[in-house]
């Protein structure tokens, strides 16, 4: 298993593209995301619409937003070898949060916007410190948490609630050229997380823990602290998925997160990216391609009016088939 | 044994508190009521203990009775002479979808979680794209008497129940499952002794689909088609096994205690129920009590682990 790693090419430069390359299970998801393209391409010819068009580019960023955003706060806690089932419901959670704060007034939506960030972090909090301190599996904990959340929204909702303003709905819906404002900000989501996890010391951390916890506490990071810190991070993400979601809706919803299938479409989403369900290996760039995959198959899933629940059947042999492909590479590299 | 003592404890004490808010639950009717709606989600821990003991997950049991049922349901029809052979046709598709989720698991070596996340997406859209989006067809009432039936006052499904439980039990005490505990323990270490980790792997994941099946034929008996039926299985399976202090990533449990926590699982929901916490707040409950009753458990574990070590 550590061979590839010995072998790995040492790229002379610095730059960043040369750094992207090096990263292999990122370049992968690229190279299938550049042949589902070309097949799209083709697909959307014969069907007579046209796939580049600025419309199916609109909308494939626009899907991808939410879900890559999450993904994102995803890659970090899986990085960390840990993991997050609460995201689902913590959208919905902050939707509601966002919508029933702001109300319908422009004025309010600092205060809303603040409100979701703690809201968020504190839930990351929890995650974090039920992982670590009880040490309870992250799969028991987040699930928990996540059963908990869903008991607070059942117990106070039935359906939509709260209002969003017009000017904060700009978030979902305007754009700058052929790029929507949310897919703007899913970049600099994932530009963060990318210096996060390449130029601090919080990020090699992450990547020590996932490795190897022992190892790393052994050498002196404190474990515990990182393992918290990519649960609060993750949340945090949940938690502008949410607010991008309330935009669009112009409310809140309850069952918003859980209908996207946020929590195992993301986990999905990161390991298709190339980064490795168990931690210590894979990054950022790899779940952005990821993300667009999926995207990518959902617009010409649309284009084709192909029905829903085959789209289901497709994207579970995908999801395999594109790990089984993963895995025959690292084993023969 | 002692790693499963507090489940049994935490068993006692909810049943005696149920037996305090209703003290007729404890006579036999009663109990055996409560038994027998247990029963198809203890049959399901009993097959994901064997996954999870070795060291996987099996994410696809709930999809997979949902697919169970709506198949029984469009190819009995409600015609009686249909009901034997397709009974036999469920089992046979649980035990070749577990195949399925083995092979790809071990020998294509994708993590089990997304190969059983895999397989629920396949599973789930395939039943209704076959359908046409909702379950169609009826299931006979002689395979409804199943789940809701009864021997004289026994009903079928505790001793389909009773059953699963002597042949789980058997199992692992058996070669098999030394084997299985071994390598969930540590792989490398048991296929360097000898042990065929994929074929055993490959067994527990059939051993989980053929669970799904069995629960698939008690609950379309009981609860009757719909495609709601399976939601949320695999969770409440998985949730069971970690409950019975069975270790995620294998190597460490008992199936008894594992069966004994889809038992604690079921009696908090009869408590939530009779304590007027239905609906809206259960889901709420349950969560903080999974989260502390692991938590609780996990409390040995680092003398355990302490002793372990040489």
């Amino acid at each position: 298993m550590t061979q590839p790693l010995k072998l790995r090419r040492v790229p002379a430069g610095n730059s960043f593209l040369r750094r992207l390359s090096a990263d292999r299970p990122a370049r992968a998801v690229y190279v299938a995301l550049a042949l589902l393209i070309v097949l799209g391409w083709l697909l959307f010819a014969l069907d007579g619409g046209r796939f580049l068009s600025q419309e199916n580019i609109v909308g494939i960023q626009q899907r991808s937003a939410a879900l890559g955003i999450v993904a994102i706060g995803q890659t970090l806690v899986i990085l960390a070898g840990s993991l997050d089932l609460s995201v689902a419901y913590l959208i919905s959670l902050t939707s509601l949060v966002a919508a029933e704060i702001m109300a319908g007034a422009d004025a309010n939506v600092p205060a809303a916007v603040a409100a979701v960030l703690a809201v968020s972090a504190l839930t990351g909090l929890v995650n974090g410190l039920i992982v670590t301190r009880l040490r309870v599996h992250a799969f028991i904990a987040t699930l928990g948490v996540a059963l908990i959340i869903r008991g607070a929204l059942d117990e106070r909702y039935d359906g939509p609630a709260g209002g969003v303003p017009e000017s904060f709905q700009h978030l979902g819906y305007d754009r700058v050229g052929p790029f929507p404002v949310s897919a703007l900000l899913w970049a600099a989501v994932g530009a963060c997380a990318w210096l996060l996890l390449s130029r601090t010391r919080l990020g090699y951390r992450i990547y020590a823990v996932g490795g190897d916890a022992e190892v790393a506490r052994l050498s002196g990071v404190r474990t515990e602290r990182v393992v918290v810190a990519v649960h609060v991070l993750c949340s945090v993400c949940a938690g502008i998925a949410g607010l991008l979601l309330a935009s669009r809706l112009g409310a809140g919803a309850p069952t918003v997160g859980t209908d996207g299938g946020y929590d195992l479409e993301s986990i999905a989403a990161v390991v298709l990216g190339g980064t490795a369900l168990a931690g210590g290996r894979g990054g950022v760039a790899g779940t952005v391609g990821g993300v667009l995959l999926l995207a990518v198959l959902d617009s010409i899933f649309n284009q084709l009016e192909v029905n829903s629940f085959a789209k289901d059947v497709v994207r579970g042999v995908v999801l395999v088939a594109a790990l089984a492909i993963h895995a025959r590479r690292r084993r023969t590299a | 044994m002692r790693r499963a003592l507090p489940i049994f404890v935490v068993l006692a004490g909810l049943l005696v508190a149920i037996a305090i808010a209703n003290p007729y639950f404890l006579e036999p009717p009663a109990f055996l009521a409560f038994v027998k709606r247990a029963a198809p989600l203890v049959i399901l821990a009993a097959g994901q203990y064997f996954v999870i003991v070795s060291g996987e997950f099996d994410l696809s049991v709930g999809s997979l009775v949902t697919a169970e049922v709506v198949i029984a349901a469009r190819l009995i029809d409600g015609s009686a002479a249909a009901t034997w052979p397709v009974l036999g046709l469920l089992i046979v598709v649980g035990a070749l979808i577990g195949l399925v989720n083995g092979i790809v698991t071990t020998l294509l070596r994708v993590p089990s979680f997304i190969t059983t996340l895999g397989t629920l997406l396949i599973l789930s859209g395939a039943v209704f794209l076959w359908t046409g989006g909702a379950p169609r067809g009826a299931l006979s009432p002689q395979f409804r008497e199943l789940g809701r039936g009864s021997l004289g006052p026994v009903p079928w499904s505790v001793l389909i129940l009773v059953a699963v439980a002597a042949a789980a039990i058997y199992a692992m005490r058996a070669g098999f499952g030394h084997t299985l505990v071994a390598t969930g323990d540590n792989d490398r270490a048991a296929a360097l002794s000898g042990v065929r980790v994929a074929r055993v792997r490959t067994a527990a994941f059939m051993i989980s689909g053929l669970s799904a099946a069995v629960a698939a034929i008690l609950l379309g008996g009981f609860a009757g088609v719909s495609a709601q039926v399976g939601q949320g299985l695999e969770f409440q399976a998985i949730t069971a096994v970690v409950l019975g202090g069975v270790a995620l990533g294998g190597g460490r449990g008992s199936v008894v205690a594992a069966m004994a926590g889809a038992f604690t699982l079921e009696a908090l929901f009869t408590l939530l129920n009779l304590y007027g916490i239905s609906g809206a707040l259960e889901p709420a409950v349950q969560g903080v009590i999974i989260i502390a009753a692991v938590a609780l458990g996990a409390v040995n574990l680092p003398r355990s682990r302490a002793a372990a070590a040489p």
